[in-house]
């Protein structure tokens, strides 16, 4: 099943070809696992299905975290049955965690599929036990469940969620506002970037602690490191706020572009910019250099899963030398991919949503040299004598900003240096 | 509604794939939404499948309830048939599906399929996952089995004469707990015995392999947890015996082939059929550092019962904790515990667990990943003897726990993350010398075993004591750590345990040697 539906600019943008059928992607309650880490006095508490559970812990790579800031409220017949009984149960297992986890300053309640299915109404009950919570935490509810969202937009939900608690910018200072989730080092990294660059009224959202939360308001711009967070971005231009558009800092290309349009803003020329920043540049180009040369030439191949493939692939693409035989993403707003749609152009097969198998015989047919998939998918894969790179890895590695472009193409050459290296066959 | 870290089993469509991918020519429709696709990696990450399951998925969304979920089950089951050709088509939902009641086996049954279906009713709100695959496996040779079961009064065709003896193998399971290599190990033993094999099932099997079944004297109830049931069935209708010793341990595989002996009527000598080399490992002079030790088992019933017989009989450990996750077996593990003089621990709260752990202090854990990282935590030396379990339990080299090679597989599986009988006594001699400091691991732990001696400082705020108990004087701290590395731990905490009870404030020298006299055995 597929068709044409979108070709916005006839001459320079991608044609998008759209799919649907069977769908081998994760669902958004997976952004748990960053975001845990990310906001570290935070608790995420499903309510859900043994199945939920079972996903956060399968994908987590089971038990790598003691105890984690992450749990599941396994709905019981009885909570089915009866719509009162649920809320009195979620009260109790909700006094039963914040007795146990007295550190915990902020609480998501995060629906699942069965929680959405039965209706139960976790906005609404987070309301309730705020109330009953109060001075102690916040407490807010979102979806991450598999059917109204694909892996990285569970982390759009949960930004999107906190919208509303965002204290009010005052008039007329303009601030940018960072937003998606980075590791903590490249924060510091892109930190340093934007105080060489003079801009020092920089937020980042969501930020380590949950308490820190950024200021909005017409003076607000923002600047996006991920791509899939388009209900953030709405709630965040209601208050005021206003979008950069820009590429995704995936790169030395994709990096420079996004600082140029954030320094755009206060006025700084894209010259400036450069020189700037001309430094980390070099460093990236020299590190990349050596990576490069083993990626060159090789055919790449994206299976739709994290909605990083369209960045990721105008960097391997233009910045790598590699030639793309595929680029299929989940779900594509062509309104935050603009800049990575204009610059893929037209030469690009670009699909949107998915039907597995037809997607994997396109594979077969391609027998590119790299495919970037989902962990089910990576082996059997090899098995058939193909290299993989799972894309759950690039959500969890640091690959934004210059320092990382090496290891970001390193994390694709490396099953391409393995195959190089290995004398022993491919098991099938 | 269930407060939940981590979960020991997954939810019952988890059972039903695994049957479905142990299995050739089965394929399962799932009517579930995208997210639950993550199950493929369990077999193709853990378990390194180079195949994904034969499942497909109908990934219903949102926009998709309320008018075309049940539309997308037909096409899915029409589509899944049409691709692969399956001999059986298995249909089930997870715990989403089962909310919209769109029952896809009756849809399956109306939408003249071209392979024969099998409806799974999966109960995702009150089951797990061994239920899901025992259920799955018993509708399964139900289903293609019942029709050829004998009218009463009809007897079963007799073995002909010249045909050596037969028995099924029942229940081994993709992510099963090394099924792959205890097939081998009991075929080789049933073999050396003069029985032939007659099916393996789940495991590699197709479903006209199923259809043989019946053709065997004895069903072999290999895995209990996925197999019972359907042997119990096996048992009511085609009147084969179940052979239900599970052969793992030494004493547990002579029990084994006795009954195999016993119900097939063999005129062998039982003693003649193998030997494994624990016994005498066990009696050898080196393994009197075994005695005694203070072992935490927690596991699936089978793993755990079969474990606490091995701990204590054939390495001469001393059980101090027993429990299983497996509800379904709570009986049997309540009622050797008991005999053990233990209340068996009988839950899937993984904190419960911790709790019990910490507050024993055992010496040795056998367990599950879960009891491995537990352990790991608290510094005490860990084996893992049952599922759930990680990609290291899936060993590339051939490792059965079952027959007379997986006893001794466990012998040294247990004793391997211990501190060698040699080597404790030495560095107890020379504990002040500088190269037994506390950095010094023994030299053969290099991995996982050796991680708590590897890092005692991650124990410490685990075992420290609460704020406004006891404080140790310098001195006594001074002496606590001369004590060797690896039993520190327990000395502090056994230390701090004294002197609260006596309503001492300051742990001095004294105290110490007091306490060590209080606990000494
Ligand atoms: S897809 Fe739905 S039911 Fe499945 S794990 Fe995700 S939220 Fe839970």
């Amino acid at each position: 099943m597929s068709q044409v539906i979108a070709r916005a600019d006839a001459d320079t943008l991608p044609e998008v070809t759209t799919e649907r059928g069977e769908r081998a992607v994760f669902c958004g309650l997976t952004s748990i696992i960053w975001l845990h880490r990310r906001i570290q006095d935070a608790f995420f508490l499903v309510v859900g299905s043994r199945t939920c559970a079972h996903l956060l812990q399968s994908a987590a790579g089971v038990m790598i975290f003691a105890e984690p800031r992450f749990a599941t409220a396994i709905l019981g017949e009885r909570d089915l049955a009866g719509m009162a009984d649920c809320h009195e149960e979620l009260d109790r297992v909700v006094s039963e965690l914040l007795a146990r986890r007295p550190d915990i300053r902020r609480l998501f309640l995060v629906g699942s599929c069965p929680s959405e299915v039965i209706k139960l109404d976790l906005a609404n009950a987070a309301a309730r036990l705020q109330g009953v919570h109060e001075n102690r935490l916040r407490i807010s509810a979102f979806s991450g469940s598999g059917i109204e969202t694909t892996f990285t937009q569970g982390e759009d939900q949960c930004l999107a969620s906190m919208v509303p608690d965002l204290p009010a910018a005052p008039e007329g200072a303009q601030r940018l506002m960072v937003v998606g989730t980075l590791a903590d080092i490249i924060e510091e990294q892109f930190r340093r970037h934007f105080a060489q660059l003079g801009i020092v009224d920089v937020d980042f959202f969501p930020a380590a602690r949950a308490d820190d939360l950024p200021p909005v308001g017409p003076g607000t711009r923002v600047l996006l490191a991920q791509p899939y967070l388009s209900d953030t971005v709405t709630a965040l231009c209601k208050r005021g706020a206003k979008l950069v558009s820009a590429p995704y800092p995936l790169g030395i290309e994709g990096t420079l572009a996004w600082f140029q349009a954030a320094a755009a803003e206060w006025g700084h020329s894209a010259e400036t910019v450069h020189e700037a920043l001309a430094i980390p540049m070099a460093r990236a180009q020299k590190s990349l250099a050596k990576v490069r040369e083993s990626l060159q030439g090789r055919t790449i191949h994206f299976l739709p899963d994290s909605q990083l493939e369209l960045p990721l692939a105008r960097f391997l693409r233009d910045e790598c030398g590699m030639s793309l035989t595929e680029v299929a993403t989940p779900f594509l707003d062509q309104t935050l991919m603009s800049e990575e749609l204009r610059r893929l152009g037209r030469d690009v097969s670009l699909v949107e949503g998915s039907d597995l198998d037809s997607a994997l015989a396109r594979v077969r047919n391609h027998r590119p040299d790299l495919t970037v998939c989902g962990m089910g998918i990576a082996n059997p894969l090899e098995a058939e004598g193909l290299r993989t790179k799972w894309s759950i890895e690039l959500v969890f590695t640091p690959i934004q900003g210059f320092d990382q472009v090496a290891d970001l193409a390193g994390l694709f050459a490396r099953p391409l240096a393995r195959e190089r290296q290995l004398e022993v066959g491919s098991w099938s | 509604m269930e407060l939940t870290l981590w979960t020991y089993e997954g939810p019952p469509h988890v059972g039903a794939i695994r049957i479905a991918a142990s299995m050739r020519d089965v394929h399962l429709v799932l009517h579930a939404p995208q997210g639950d696709t993550y199950a493929d990696l369990l077999f193709t990450m853990i378990e390194r499948e180079g195949r994904r399951p034969p499942v497909t998925w109908t990934t219903f969304q949102a926009r998709d309830l309320g008018s075309s979920t049940a539309e997308m089950v037909i096409e899915t089951l029409k589509g899944a048939c049409d691709r692969y050709q399956p001999q059986v088509l298995l249909v089930a939902e997870s715990c989403t599906g089962e909310l919209i009641q769109d029952q896809p086996g009756a849809l399956a049954k109306g939408a003249g399929l071209s392979a024969p279906i099998i409806p799974i009713e999966m109960a995702a709100y009150t089951r797990k996952e061994n239920w899901g695959a025992s259920e799955t496996f018993y509708q399964l040779v139900r289903g293609l089995l019942a029709a050829k079961a004998p009218k009463p009064g009809e007897e079963q065709p007799l073995r002909p004469a010249d045909q050596p003896p037969s028995v099924n193998l029942i229940g081994p399971t993709k992510l099963g707990f090394r099924c792959r290599d205890d097939v081998i190990e009991i075929r080789r033993l049933l073999e050396s015995m003069g029985v032939r094999v007659n099916v393996v099932a789940p495991l590699d099997a197709t479903p006209h392999d199923l259809l043989r079944i019946p053709e065997a004297d004895a069903n072999v109830n290999l895995a209990p947890e996925v197999g019972e049931l359907t042997c119990d069935w096996l048992k009511r209708q085609f009147k084969q015996p179940t052979i239900s010793s599970v052969p793992l341990g030494w004493g547990a595989t002579r029990d084994f082939i006795a009954e195999v002996i016993d119900t097939l009527g063999l005129d062998i000598d039982p003693d003649a059929v193998g030997e494994s080399r624990l016994p005498w490992y066990s009696r050898s002079v080196d393994s009197t550092y075994l005695t005694g030790k203070r072992v935490f088992i927690f596991a699936d019933g089978t793993h755990a019962l079969a474990a606490a017989r091995m701990a204590r009989d054939e390495m001469g450990f001393e059980v101090v904790g027993l429990g299983t996750y497996s509800r379904e077996r709570a009986r049997d593990v309540r009622a050797l515990a008991t005999e053990y003089g233990l209340e068996a621990l009988i839950t899937d709260d993984y904190l419960a667990v911790e709790r019990a752990v910490t507050e024993l202090q055992p010496e040795l854990v056998l367990g599950t990943q879960m009891e491995r990282h537990i352990a790991k935590r608290l510094g005490i030396p860990c084996a893992v003897i049952s599922t759930p379990a990680h990609v290291q339990d899936y060993p590339a080299r051939y490792s059965p726990q079952m027959g007379f090679e997986g006893t001794n597989v466990i012998f040294d599986t247990w004793v391997h993350p211990l501190i060698m009988g040699l080597e404790e006594h030495l560095l107890t001699m020379f504990r002040d010398d500088f190269e037994f400091n506390d950095g010094a691991v023994p030299s053969h732990l290099g991995g996982e075993g050796g991680g708590g001696a590897q890092q005692p400082d991650n124990v410490t705020p685990m075992i420290s004591p609460e704020p406004g108990a006891v404080a140790w004087a310098v001195s006594a701290e001074k002496e606590l750590r001369k004590i060797p590395f690896f039993v520190r731990g327990k000395a502090r905490r056994n230390t701090e345990h004294f002197a609260q009870e006596q309503g001492l404030s300051v742990i001095d020298v004294e105290t110490l040697y007091e306490a060590k006299a209080h606990f000494s055995r």
